[in-house]
């Protein structure tokens, strides 16, 4: 069954260099040679599932060795796959939404004449990011790591007519640099302290590691995640990245790239275990981002925009809970997943309307769309629901752990983290129904004239639905006997948090935020007529329309910084490095242009110069003897 | 006993017993190369006497090659037949040593005089005179430059085909040189090759003056050092009592065992033994070309014919460092205390002056004669190493170096202008625009100078340097890399020139040569990138030609 593994990546690596290297020729059947071996790659992971359930919950895990990769002296890479519960759970989410997500861009991006070239980028991102969840050492990570960062970057820049598109792809690679040499770093860190970067001897090795290094690793770890993942203070690039095409923020910056650091995390787990200030970084980075994203998402009014904000405010419920250790691990992957579907789901329906909507992104410039749209309308719906926590949908099960979880870390951290998260939770309502009631409430907005608002094609609406099920019923299922949790516990392992609150009065209070939340937008939104140009605002809104100065702060102190620290380097490089060198050919020069005297041409002072040097090698030797 | 009685008693003992002289019994086999060589070189000076001009230049040229490539035959089969290594031995009653280092280096010395050869037969470069060929060397050498015996020889047509016995009896001393096993032989040795060397110098065809006063310059300094070498000789006879290698180290080792009655005063006085070896390690560090005493190198490389300027670099430095390791681990390995600290001296002035000096040269074959002062320091690094690691890639070193000048010499032959060769770097600019083939194996030739990976250069180095910081030398090592980081400028400097000038409107046309010369120039490029991109094989055969025979 394992020898099965190596498929997973084979598949989609071989469509990327297919539409790649393919040529013309392919342009008209590119696209379903990309879907047929996305689906043929989740097909090979419903059978490895449907194999790894049939076993009992200790041998689930499989492992395949290719080649040694890597073999010098002592140094060892091999190219080898895991693939246990975590990994396998990745891998599902990724070849599933992966794969409707290739269905719905065969509509989405029919009128594309570069439709080719995307679907071999889209494959070259669902085979590096399998790489990256199948490695099974953190060098072949790193491999998968810095492959999903290139398709990103792709992927971004994929209208790389537009300006705004190219630099933001820019954007998105420089930000995520500073990210991957963190991952590096700690790569190198793992190898001088363990002498290897297999899982599986790092992590059984922990135990016998001084907490200093460990807090190194598990520091360099989280701002290699804090880039992947949008978590401040490497979050810039997220709301820029929003320029790609829809199908590709639904799918990579929404459902599966971004939460790659939450999966480093959880599968480093045994680092941030035994480096207790580590993990309190990582809460404090999950707890601040999970605010930072939600406010700037009320401020919104470009749709992807507002649904990147929330992508980045729910990836930090994500971090907060894997920061929380084992009463967390489960509980961030679980969010992972349904947040994979409500908001691959979400990102889908803002394609379907922007799609019927002439590429329209400003919700002021929408209104009354559920009559024109009504299947993106109901499925956007169950996601809004879904997101914001409703009670039976899948969010509310796993987000109301989370707050759960973040009580349960104890004391005056866990007040404050599980009140976090709570208010997190209040204007993931507000921000959500905004959202809902600016799009398909209300009056029309737009110009019958110019905008036919329309129902997409069944290739978009089918993903729409089917992730909209999973939107709906996938918490639920996860959480009967707590199947979940148990699921993952042999490899996240996992503990019962001990909340001060009771479940039932987290879960109250989670109702509460929501409705109260939902109901001051329905307040601002609802009520009101929405007014189609954005009012001035108040100091917050304006700061948050400009992302929270995010921005302004790296142009200032990174930017400008950089440009002084480069010119004073440039200045040193000329004067001093500069200077040395040429002093240095200067004085050779004239050095040699003054022994060159010596060689007069004649043959009497060349008899003279001999003779004195036999004098001084006689001489010479026979000081030696003396000395 | 009186005096009158103890001079009568030797007379009667001298006369009483005559004796018979023994004859010397001499292995002719195993010196067959050296006999094949002197004896071609004999039956050339016939040929001079007896055959028709017109028939001569074939006959010498085939003669020549004939006995080069029979005496590196020899060569082949006698370090075949284990004379390298098991039953290496001294041979000629204790004059010639038949061993690894010496069949390694005759067998380099011949190849590389052989290809040589080729350069020297080169009659396309220059154009027709009277229409006759002619090749680069004086239509009659003994005639006044300038002069009316001269046009006449030239109208003549006549040419200069005793070049050709003249290199073999050099390249005779050559094979000598480095086997000589005592200081005689050592001696005769040099002068052998040293002679023919200074009449080949003269006998460039265009500047004449130039080449004559090198060559006397190139006289009288080889005179001056060859006095001294004597002298050095004369005293290490006085202290040992012997002039046989074997013996003198066994002195060295042991002190004198049997003091010779008239030398009672002198031996076994280490003042004698140290003058006289600094003084016969002088000699032969002339003949290396190292600093001090390399003053007439780049004079004689640019005032004689380019083609023995190629032979004199590659060969004479083979012979002569083959000479000096001898002398260096077989003699005076007793004494190493005493030298060693003496050579790095020599070694680290040699490297840094070559390569300094070389910078502001203006000439290309002044440029190579500074490098090849440059290239003695660096081999001299291997040979201060006193290990056999030391022996093996010194011996590597010399292999690679002289293919890759004598290639580089070959390619000088070819830029030319009005005047016959254009050497001032100037006319250089922009030869890769013109003549992109003949300026990027030139190119390659630089690049192996400075020693750049996949180049024997590179290969040759790194084996010295790799000797010479084992055995404890590490900073001269340093000094090494910063040499030839030196040296890489004025290399790189000529590429540059060459490819990323422009080409100057009345500059050098690239003459197109016959296929000699060709040969000669692939054969060094094949050498050198061989011996760059896989040079174990051969790193492994200088490693087992490495033990000196005692």
């Amino acid at each position: 069954m394992e020898n099965l593994i190596a498929l997973l990546v084979a598949a989609p690596l071989v469509g990327a260099a297919l539409l790649l290297c393919g040529g013309k020729r392919l342009d008209r059947a590119g696209h379903w040679i990309g879907t047929l071996l996305a689906v043929a790659s989740f097909a090979v992971a419903a059978v490895l599932f449907a194999d790894m359930l049939g076993k009992s919950a200790g041998d689930r895990a499989l492992h395949q060795h290719l080649f040694s990769w890597i073999p010098v002296g002592g140094f060892r890479a091999d190219l080898a796959f895991q693939l246990d519960q975590l990994s396998m759970t990745f891998v599902l989410l990724i070849t599933g939404v992966g794969s409707l997500i290739h269905i719905y861009s065969i509509g989405y991006m029919e009128h594309d004449e570069r439709r080719r070239r995307f679907f071999g980028y889209l494959n070259l991102f669902l085979a590096a990011m399998l790489l990256l969840v199948l490695a099974d050492n953190y060098l072949l990570l790193y491999v998968g790591w810095e492959g999903v960062g290139l398709a990103s970057y792709l992927l971004i820049g994929f209208w790389q007519h537009k300006p705004s598109a190219a630099t933001a792809a820019k954007k998105a690679f420089l930000v995520n640099r500073v990210g991957d040499v963190g991952l590096s770093i700690a790569i190198m860190l793992m190898f001088t302290t363990f002498g290897t970067f297999a899982f599986g001897p790092v992590l059984a090795a922990t135990g016998d590691t001084g907490e200093g290094k460990l807090t190194a690793i598990g520091l360099m770890l989280l701002l290699a995640a804090c880039g992947k993942s949008a978590q401040v203070p490497l979050q810039s690039w997220l709301g820029d990245a929003m320029e790609g095409p829809t199908p590709v923020s639904a799918l990579i910056h929404a459902a599966t790239m971004v939460t790659a650091g939450v999966y480093l995390i959880t599968r480093s787990g045994a680092i941030f275990n035994a480096a207790p200030d580590a993990q309190m970084a990582v809460v404090v980075v999950g707890a601040v981002t999970l605010l930072f994203g939600a406010i700037v998402g009320c401020a919104k009014d470009d749709i992807k925009k507002a649904l990147a904000g929330s992508t980045m405010s729910q990836i930090g419920y994500m971090i907060l809970a894997a920061g929380l250790g084992p009463i967390g691990y489960a509980f961030a992957i679980m969010h992972l997943v349904t947040h994979g579907f409500f908001k691959a789901g979400l990102f889908l329906g803002a394609g379907s309307v922007m799609h019927g909507m002439n590429d329209e992104v400003d919700m002021r410039r929408y209104g009354g769309l559920r009559r024109y749209m009504p299947v993106t309308f109901i499925t956007f719906g169950l996601g809004y629901l879904a997101i914001i926590g409703f009670p039976g949908l899948s969010g509310f099960f796993s987000k109301d752990k989370i707050i759960e979880a973040a009580f349960a870390k104890g004391g005056t951290e866990g007040w404050i983290l599980g009140g976090a998260a709570l208010l997190g939770a209040a204007i993931t309502a507000f921000y959500m129904t905004r959202v809902m009631l600016m799009t398909f409430f209300g009056e029309k907005r737009w110009d019958p004239q110019e905008v036919h608002p329309h129902e997409s094609p069944k290739t978009m609406t089918i993903p729409m639905i089917v992730l909209a099920v999973g939107s709906v019923f996938a918490g639920g299922l996860f959480s009967i006997n707590d199947a979940f949790v148990s699921w993952l516990e042999p490899v996240t392992s996992f503990e019962h948090g001990h909340s001060p609150l009771s479940a039932t009065a987290t879960t109250t209070a989670t109702i509460v935020v929501l409705l109260v939340g939902a109901g001051l937008a329905w307040l601002m939104y609802g009520r009101k007529p929405v007014p189609a140009v954005a009012p001035r605002g108040s100091l917050l809104t304006r700061a948050a329309r400009r992302d929270l100065l995010q921005d302004d702060f790296n142009h200032v102190v990174l930017v400008r910084g950089g440009e002084h620290l480069t010119r004073t380097l440039v200045y040193l490089d000329h004067s001093l490095v500069d200077g040395a060198v040429n002093g240095t050919a200067a004085t050779m020069g004239g050095l040699s242009g003054r022994l060159r005297q010596l060689q007069s041409g004649f043959v009497r002072s060349y008899a003279v110069q001999m003779l004195g040097g036999a004098a001084v090698l006689v001489a010479a030797t026979l000081l030696m003897r003396g000395v | 006993m009186s005096s009158v009685a103890t001079v009568h008693s030797l007379w009667m003992t001298a006369a009483d017993a005559p004796g018979r002289i023994p004859g010397p019994h001499i292995e002719y086999a195993q010196l067959s190369p050296t006999l094949i060589v002197l004896g071609a070189a004999v039956l050339g000076i016939l040929v001079e006497a007896f055959l028709p001009r017109r028939s001569r230049y074939h006959t010498q040229l085939l003669l020549s090659v004939v006995a080069l490539a029979a005496a590196f035959a020899a060569v082949i089969g006698l370090a075949a037949g284990g004379f390298g290594t098991s039953k290496a031995h001294v041979a000629a009653m204790g004059a010639i040593a038949v061993d690894g280092p010496a069949l390694f280096l005759q067998g380099t010395i011949l190849l590389v005089s052989l290809v040589a050869v080729f350069t020297f037969a080169e009659r396309r470069l220059d154009p027709a005179s009277h229409g006759k060929r002619v090749d680069s060397f004086a239509a009659q050498a003994a005639a006044v430059p300038g002069g009316k015996a001269e046009q006449e020889a030239v109208k003549a047509g006549f040419t200069t085909t005793e070049v050709f016995p003249i290199v073999l009896f050099a390249v005779g001393g050559m094979l000598v040189f480095p086997a000589a096993n005592d200081l005689l032989t050592l001696f005769i040795a040099l002068e052998v090759f040293s002679l023919p060397l200074y009449i080949l110098c003269t006998l460039a065809r265009r500047q004449r003056l130039l080449s004559q006063e090198a060559a006397l310059k190139y006289f009288l300094l080889g005179a001056f050092s060859s006095a001294f070498l004597l002298f050095g000789i004369a005293l290490l006879y006085g202290y040992a009592g012997t002039v046989t290698y074997a013996g003198i180290a066994e002195v060295v080792a042991d002190g004198a065992k049997q003091i010779d009655p008239a030398l009672a005063g002198t031996m076994g006085n280490d003042a004698l033994l140290l003058i006289g070896a600094a003084l016969v390690l002088m000699g032969l560090l002339f003949k290396v070309g190292a600093v001090p005493f390399h003053m007439w190198t780049p004079d004689v490389y640019q005032g004689a014919p380019t083609p023995v300027t190629g032979f004199m670099a590659a060969a004479t430095k083979v012979a002569a460092f083959g000479a000096l390791l001898r002398l260096l681990y077989v003699v005076l390995p007793g004494l190493r205390w005493d030298w060693r600290p003496v050579m790095w001296g020599v070694a680290i002035i040699t490297m840094l002056a070559g390569a300094i000096v070389a910078i502001t040269q203006t000439d290309i074959k002044r440029l190579l004669a500074y490098s090849s002062i440059a290239h003695a320091g660096f081999i001299l690094a291997g040979v201060l190493a006193t290990s056999e690691d030391g022996i093996s890639s010194v011996l590597f070193y010399l292999a690679a170096y002289s293919f890759v000048t004598l290639g580089a010499f070959a390619v000088v032959t070819l830029v030319r202008d009005a005047g016959g060769e254009a050497t001032h770097l100037s006319k250089w600019a922009g030869l890769g625009r013109r003549s992109p083939l003949v300026a990027a194996v030139f190119a390659v030739f630089l690049l192996a100078f400075a020693g750049i990976p996949l180049t024997s250069g590179f290969a040759g180095k790194f084996a010295v340097f790799k000797a010479a910081a084992q055995s404890g030398a590490g900073w001269l090592v340093v000094i090494g890399v910063l040499s030839s980081a030196i040296a890489a400028f004025f290399y790189i400097r000529v590429i540059v020139l060459m490819f990323f000038s422009e080409p100057k409107a009345d500059g050098p046309t690239v003459a197109v040569p016959s296929p000699l010369t060709t040969t000669a120039i692939a054969i060094g490029v094949a050498v050198t990138v061989v011996l760059g991109v896989a040079p174990q094989y051969f790193l492994d055969l200088a490693g087992q030609a490495s033990v000196f025979v005692r």
